[in-house]
């Protein structure tokens, strides 16, 4: 009676199902309990790591709510690599599937943020320019200039404060959150990453920078959508996070 | 620190699994910890700190890089993208030895986070010697290939383990990374000798041992079923089947494994002080 991974992964990933024959004790006796030691420690290290990933999640639902969803998720969106530090990319989408959770609509934004403070902390390193680098540009040069980004710099935008939640959940004393929309920099400027609110218009301005776009151009598209948006100001985030590393200003 | 050809072998003597909360402890003062053994996988992020603490320990410390997710004994082929990031991570950190486990985690694509176990046939036997060819060709060293903790066997194997790793080994070339804490987990759950396991075990074969904690419970009928947890200290009989077995094998490079609940510096590098006295017992 030979017993396929297949049947073993099935078996062990539905409680309800069966445990495979042809798995035993010692004494010939069906496996039984045996076998529960497995699902058990799937179960167990898988949910262990969507709190490990997700903190303010679990923080804002509370261990035995984390437990019941990540229970479900694990099963649903089993890791599909052995690289444990980017399991839970599907959570967000998740979490906004669930009718239970309608109510807390903040909770998929809030695990994008995690899951890219996640990523910006295994991001590849790069050494960053100094802000005399584009000191010494003329304006003309630097509406010319295309910036290239830290790999560890991504900016997630939602219509809820998800910066100030982070924070509240995070860091003692921190104001209550209120509702508004916020875009949120994320930077590495040494090991930690670190969440910014962006100023209005921010969020546009660095993803068209992402995409090739220079400076100049970016700062159309900024300002078209939102006429306040202040390049000084979004710009000495870029550099106080470390995350302009390279610039070509030949236009 | 130690010069490069100190760092090119685990040298016979204590060391543990790295945890990043110890680095500031082990970097000022490692005590009787010699050498340091991390998991593969939590090293394969493209940079920042984990990379940077490696980096910085290997110029101190001899090194074992040791798998958890290669699934060498998956029905499926090995998942090759996995494969390259390890020849990179050996590449670049280049250890004194790189080992895997008897076991499987990887099936249809989904990764299970636990070392699941196999029966041993000949059908396994061969698909693993390819497994394991495939890795040492890849990756262009000797691997190390481990014993698993078994809470059930199959009613299939026609092969005891420690036959099952000797041929495995003599097949493929493979060294073996002997755990004496599964060896007692396994022999109390299957009800086997484990001074019997360890006499049929080829000791000339083993570049390194493993000692760690495990969990007590119970199976259907009320027996002793012992779960392999890393959690807490080794028990009393594992240090004396360490005393057993290395008076048979001759001095080896002993490691302390302790994943969960990770202890403060000081109690882990007492237990690889425990480690090391026992060493000093046995004649090189």
């Amino acid at each position: 009676m030979s017993v396929s991974q297949t049947e073993f992964t099935r078996a062990m990933m539905d409680a309800g199902q069966p445990v495979p024959d042809g798995l035993i004790d010692h004494q010939d006796q069906p496996a039984g309990r045996r076998f529960s030691v497995y699902r058990n420690n799937v179960a167990v290290s898988l949910t262990e790591a969507m709190h490990s990933a997700f903190p303010v999640i679990a923080k804002l639902l509370g261990k035995q709510n984390m437990d019941g969803l990540a229970g479900i998720y694990l099963r649903q969106h089993p890791p599909s690599s052995p690289l444990m530090m980017f399991y839970g990319e599907h959570f967000p989408a998740f979490l906004e599937g669930m009718e239970q959770l309608q109510h807390l609509g903040y909770l998929g934004d809030e695990a994008r943020l995690e899951l890219a403070l996640r990523r910006a902390y295994h991001a590849a390193d790069a050494a960053p320019i100094t802000p005399d680098a584009l000191g010494a540009l003329t304006p003309d040069q630097l509406m010319n200039t295309r910036l290239t980004l830290a790999p560890a710099v991504q900016v997630i935008c939602s219509p809820w404060p998800i910066h100030a939640i982070w924070r509240f959940n995070t860091k003692d004393g921190a104001s209550k959150p209120e509702a508004r929309a916020e875009d949120v920099l994320v930077t590495r400027p040494e090991f930690d990453p670190i969440p910014q609110i962006l100023p209005p218009g921010g969020a546009i301005w660095i993803r068209a920078l992402m995409q090739g776009a220079t400076i100049g151009e970016a700062l159309e598209q900024a300002a078209a959508a939102d006429e306040t948006f202040d390049l000084g100001a979004t710009l000495a985030l870029l550099l106080q996070g470390g995350a302009i590393t390279g610039l070509d200003s030949k236009g | 620190m130690l010069d490069s050809a100190a760092r090119d072998r685990l040298p016979a003597a204590p060391g543990v699994g790295y945890k990043p909360q110890h680095f500031a402890q082990i970097t000022a003062d490692p005590g009787s910890v010699k050498w340091l053994e991390i998991h593969a996988e939590n090293y394969m992020g493209d940079g920042g700190r984990p990379i940077a603490q490696l980096r910085h320990l290997s110029e101190k410390f001899a090194m074992s890089v040791h798998g958890v997710g290669l699934s060498i004994g998956g029905e499926g082929p090995l998942d090759t993208d996995h494969l390259a990031r390890l020849k990179h991570l050996v590449g670049w950190l280049n250890p004194a030895s790189f080992s895997e486990h008897l076991a499987w985690s990887t099936h249809d694509s989904h990764f299970y986070n636990d070392l699941l176990p196999l029966p041993y046939t000949d059908t396994s036997l061969q698909r693993i010697c390819d497994h394991i060819n495939e890795v040492q060709d890849t990756i262009g060293r000797r691997m190390l290939l481990e014993n698993p903790s078994s809470y059930l066997a199959f009613a299939e194997s026609t092969w005891s383990e420690p036959e099952f790793l000797a041929e495995i080994s003599r097949r493929t070339g493979c060294g073996l990374l002997l755990d004496v804490n599964n060896v007692f987990v396994s022999a109390t759950n299957l009800d086997f000798s484990p001074q019997g396991y360890i006499d049929a075990f080829p000791l000339d074969k083993v570049g390194e041992i493993h000692l760690g904690g495990h969990d007590e419970d119970e199976d259907d009928h009320g027996r002793p079923l012992l779960i392999d947890s890393h959690g807490r200290e080794v028990v009393d009989p594992v240090w004396a089947l360490l005393d057993y077995t290395l008076a048979k094998s001759g001095p080896k490079p002993v490691l302390i494994e302790w994943d969960n609940d990770v202890p403060d510096w000081p109690v882990l590098e007492a237990e690889a002080a425990r480690a090391a006295t026992a060493l000093e017992r046995v004649p090189a």
